[in-house]
C-alpha cells in the first residue's frame, strides 16, 4: 500500500456536541495518503457529523484537525466534499452541467464565471459518471442515483487530493452503485484519498481497503483486513449484530439492521 | 397646467415603481428559491419604527432619512432573527414571527404618538403603511434608482456566489467561499429591495412584490438567470399595470392595485405556464390516461383473438369490450383507436383489430411481460 509519511487526513482530540449530547467524543484519528477507507457506525454514531466537522461545517468543542499537515480549513482547494443527496432542494432551477460546474467555483475566485475550460472539465467529469448525454437536463428530471452521480461529478472537477463521500451508496440503483465503485477505484489508483460514510457492513471488505469504527468514540481504525472483524463490529454497534460464519477471523457479518438498531436512535435524538 | 402636473405625477410613479418591480423582483427569486418568503414580510414590518425613530430624531421628513430609518431598523430585524435561531431560543418561523409582531407593534405605537406632535401630521409618515405612489417626486425617484442599480450591479458581480448559497450552502462552504458574508451581502441586497417599495407600496404589501414575481417567473423556466429576467419583468409588469389600473380610477390606491397585478401574474402562471401549470398537468393527465385506456382495450381485444384460433381479425361485441374496461363509456376510447387505424368497425356494434392494431398490442405485451430489468 502506498502510505507517505504525511497523512492524508489527521484528527486529534476531536469532541463535537449538539447542545448538551455529545455526538463525537475525543476522536483521534490518523489516514494515510492513498486509501479508500469507509466509516461505519449505527444511526447517531457521528458518522456525518465527523465529516462535517472535517469540510468546517459544524464547529467542535475540542480537537484540531488536519489535511496533508496543514488545518483543514486552509486546505479547501484539496479537498471535495459530497453531501448527502437529500441535503439540497432538487427542484432548484438549473441544469446538470450547471449543478457539475459549481465544483470549479472554488478555484475560480470573484468575480470569474466558468468558461468553456471549466464546461469541458464538467462535461469530462459527467462522462466520467456516465451522464454525459444529460448535461442539459433539468436536475429535479434525474432519477435519485443520477442526482448522486451529478453530485460525485461535481467534485470530480475540484480536482481533489482527498475526497470526503456522505453516503453516496444511499438508495441508489445498481448501476450507479457500480459506477461508484468503478470511480473510487480509479480515484485510489490515481493516488487519491477517499473517505465514504458507508452502510452497508458486507461491502466493506470487497469496496474499501481501510476502515474506522465509529459510535460516538472511536472503536477502531485502520486496515480492513487488520480491524474489521467481529469483536470489534460487536464494540460499535453493542450487540445489535447477528454474525453467520466467521472463520478465521475474517468476518462475514450480517448486520440486523431494522427492528433493533437504527429507529430508536433517531427517536432520541 | 393641470394635464402638465399630472403627466409629471404619472411619469415620476411610473419611473418609480419600475425601478421597484425590476429589483424586488429580481431579489425575491433568491429568497423565494431559500425558502426564505417570510424573511421579507419580517423585514418590510420591521421598518416601520425605523421611519418613525428617524423622523423623531432628526425632525426631517426628507425621504432619504426615513429610508434610511427604515434600512437600519430592517438590517437589525434580520440580526435580531439570526440571534435568536443562532442562540437556539426559537425556530426560524417563530423568530420571524417575533420579529414581526414586535417590531411592527412598535411601529404602530410610536407612529400613533408622532402623530400627535404638532406639524407631524403633515410628514404623512402614515403613507408608509398602505404606501402612497402619487406622493413620489423627482428625487425619490432618483434615489429609488440609486439604490437599485447598484445593487443589481451587485446581483451581478456576485452572481455565482448567490447562486451556490442558494442551492447548497454547505458546500458552498466546503468550497472555502466565505458564506456568512455572501448571505450579509443577500441580506442587505433584501433589506434594500423592501426599503425602496416602503413610500409606493407600504410596509404591509411589501413582500407581495418580493414574492410575486418569483413564483410565477419560477413556473415558466427552469434557469436560475432566465427566472431572475422573467421575475424582473413580472415586477415591472404589475408596477406599471398597478399605476395604469389606479390612473384610470382615481380612488384605486397604487400600491394595493401594484400587488393586485403580481398576484393575477401568479395565478395565471399556477394555471398556464407550459410543464409546470395547472391545465398543462391537466391536460398530461387526460392524455396518459387515455391512452392506458387504448392500450388496455387493445391487449383485451388481442387476449379474445387468440382465444379463437389466433384469428387476430376476429369481431367482439362492444359490450364485451366494455365488460373489460374501467371507463364508464368505452365508445370514445374506440373511436380514437379507430382514427389511428388500430381498429375496425364491423357488422352490428362490433369491432375487431386491424393488422396495424394487433402488431401495436402485440409489441405492447411483450413489453409489460417483460421480467424488469
Amino acid at each position: 500500500m502506498n502510505t507517505h509519511e504525511i497523512p492524508a487526513l489527521q484528527v486529534d482530540d476531536l469532541t463535537v456536541a449538539y447542545r448538551e449530547r455529545p455526538v463525537l467524543w475525543d476522536v483521534d484519528l490518523r489516514v494515510p495518503q492513498g486509501v479508500l477507507m469507509a466509516v461505519v457506525g449505527p444511526n447517531g454514531a457521528g458518522k456525518t457529523t465527523l465529516l462535517k466537522s472535517v469540510m468546517g461545517l459544524v464547529k467542535p468543542l475540542a480537537g484540531r484537525i488536519q489535511i496533508h499537515d496543514r488545518p483543514a480549513r486552509e486546505q479547501r482547494r484539496i479537498t471535495a466534499y459530497v453531501p448527502q443527496r437529500n441535503s439540497v432542494d432538487w427542484d432548484f432551477p438549473t441544469s446538470v452541467l450547471d449543478l457539475v460546474l459549481m465544483g470549479t467555483y472554488g478555484a475560480l475566485g470573484w468575480f470569474r464565471r466558468p468558461g468553456e475550460a471549466e464546461r469541458e472539465r464538467a462535461r469530462g467529469a459527467l462522462r466520467r459518471v456516465g451522464l454525459e448525454d444529460l448535461e442539459g437536463r433539468q436536475i429535479s428530471q434525474l432519477s435519485g442515483g443520477q442526482q448522486q452521480r451529478a453530485f460525485l461529478a461535481r467534485a470530480l472537477v475540484q480536482e481533489a487530493q482527498i475526497h470526503f463521500m456522505d453516503e453516496p451508496f444511499q438508495g441508489v440503483d445498481a448501476t450507479t452503485e457500480r459506477t461508484i465503485v468503478e470511480l473510487l477505484k480509479e480515484l485510489r489508483a490515481a493516488g487519491k484519498t477517499v473517505i465514504v460514510v458507508h452502510h452497508d457492513l458486507q461491502t466493506v471488505a470487497d469496496y474499501f481497503d481501510w476502515v474506522t469504527l465509529l459510535n460516538v468514540r472511536l472503536i477502531a481504525s485502520g486496515p480492513v483486513a487488520e480491524v474489521f472483524d467481529e469483536e470489534r463490529l460487536r464494540l460499535t454497534y453493542g450487540g445489535r449484530l447477528a454474525f453467520a460464519a466467521t472463520g478465521g477471523g475474517s468476518v462475514a457479518a450480517q448486520p440486523v439492521f431494522g427492528r433493533l438498531a437504527p429507529d430508536e436512535e433517531r427517536k432520541g435524538s | 397646467m393641470s394635464s402638465f402636473l399630472q403627466d409629471y405625477t404619472l411619469r415620476m410613479v411610473l419611473g418609480g415603481v419600475l425601478a421597484l418591480g425590476i429589483f424586488s423582483g429580481a431579489l425575491g427569486s433568491f429568497a423565494v428559491l431559500r425558502r426564505q418568503s417570510l424573511l421579507g414580510d419580517a423585514l418590510s414590518h420591521a421598518a416601520l419604527p425605523g421611519i418613525v425613530l428617524a423622523f423623531l430624531l432628526s425632525g426631517s421628513r426628507a425621504t432619504g432619512v426615513l429610508l434610511l430609518g427604515a434600512a437600519i431598523a430592517g438590517w437589525l430585524g434580520t440580526l435580531a432573527i439570526r440571534a435568536m435561531v443562532r442562540g437556539r431560543l426559537t425556530r426560524e418561523d417563530s423568530a420571524l414571527g417575533i420579529v414581526l409582531s414586535v417590531f411592527f407593534g412598535l411601529g404602530l405605537v410610536l407612529l400613533t404618538w408622532a402623530q400627535r406632535l404638532p406639524g407631524a401630521g403633515k410628514a404623512g409618515l402614515d403613507k408608509f403603511l398602505f404606501g402612497q405612489a402619487a406622493t413620489l417626486v423627482r428625487s425619490d425617484v432618483l434615489l429609488m434608482c440609486a439604490i437599485a442599480l447598484p445593487s443589481l450591479l451587485l446581483l451581478v458581480l456576485f452572481w455565482k456566489e448567490l447562486k451556490l448559497l442558494t442551492f447548497d450552502a454547505a458546500y458552498a462552504r466546503a468550497l472555502g467561499l466565505p458564506v456568512e458574508r455572501v448571505e450579509a451581502l443577500l441580506t442587505l441586497l433584501l433589506v434594500l429591495a423592501i426599503v425602496i417599495g416602503l413610500q409606493t407600496v407600504g410596509v404591509v404589501l411589501m413582500s407581495a412584490m418580493l414574492i410575486a414575481p418569483a413564483a410565477a417567473a419560477r413556473q415558466w423556466t427552469d434557469r436560475l438567470s432566465r427566472m431572475v429576467a422573467l421575475a424582473a419583468l413580472a415586477g415591472a409588469l404589475s408596477g406599471a399595470g398597478g399605476v395604469l389600473l389606479s390612473s384610470s380610477a382615481p380612488r384605486w390606491p397604487t400600491g394595493p392595485a401594484i400587488v393586485l397585478c403580481a398576484s393575477l401574474l401568479v395565478v395565471a402562471s399556477l394555471l398556464f405556464a407550459p410543464h409546470r401549470g395547472i391545465l398543462w398537468s391537466w391536460l398530461r393527465f387526460r392524455r396518459n390516461r387515455r391512452r392506458l385506456d387504448e392500450d388496455l382495450v387493445l391487449y383485451h381485444m388481442l387476449q379474445m383473438a387468440q382465444h379463437h384460433a389466433g384469428r387476430l381479425d376476429h369481431p367482439h361485441a362492444r359490450r364485451v369490450i366494455q365488460s373489460m374496461t374501467p371507463r364508464a363509456d368505452v365508445r370514445p376510447v374506440l373511436h380514437s383507436l379507430e382514427q389511428a387505424g388500430w381498429v375496425r368497425r364491423r357488422e352490428g356494434d362490433s369491432w375487431s383489430l386491424t393488422s396495424d392494431g394487433a402488431e401495436r398490442a402485440l409489441s405492447h405485451r411483450a413489453e409489460r411481460e417483460r421480467p424488469p430489468s
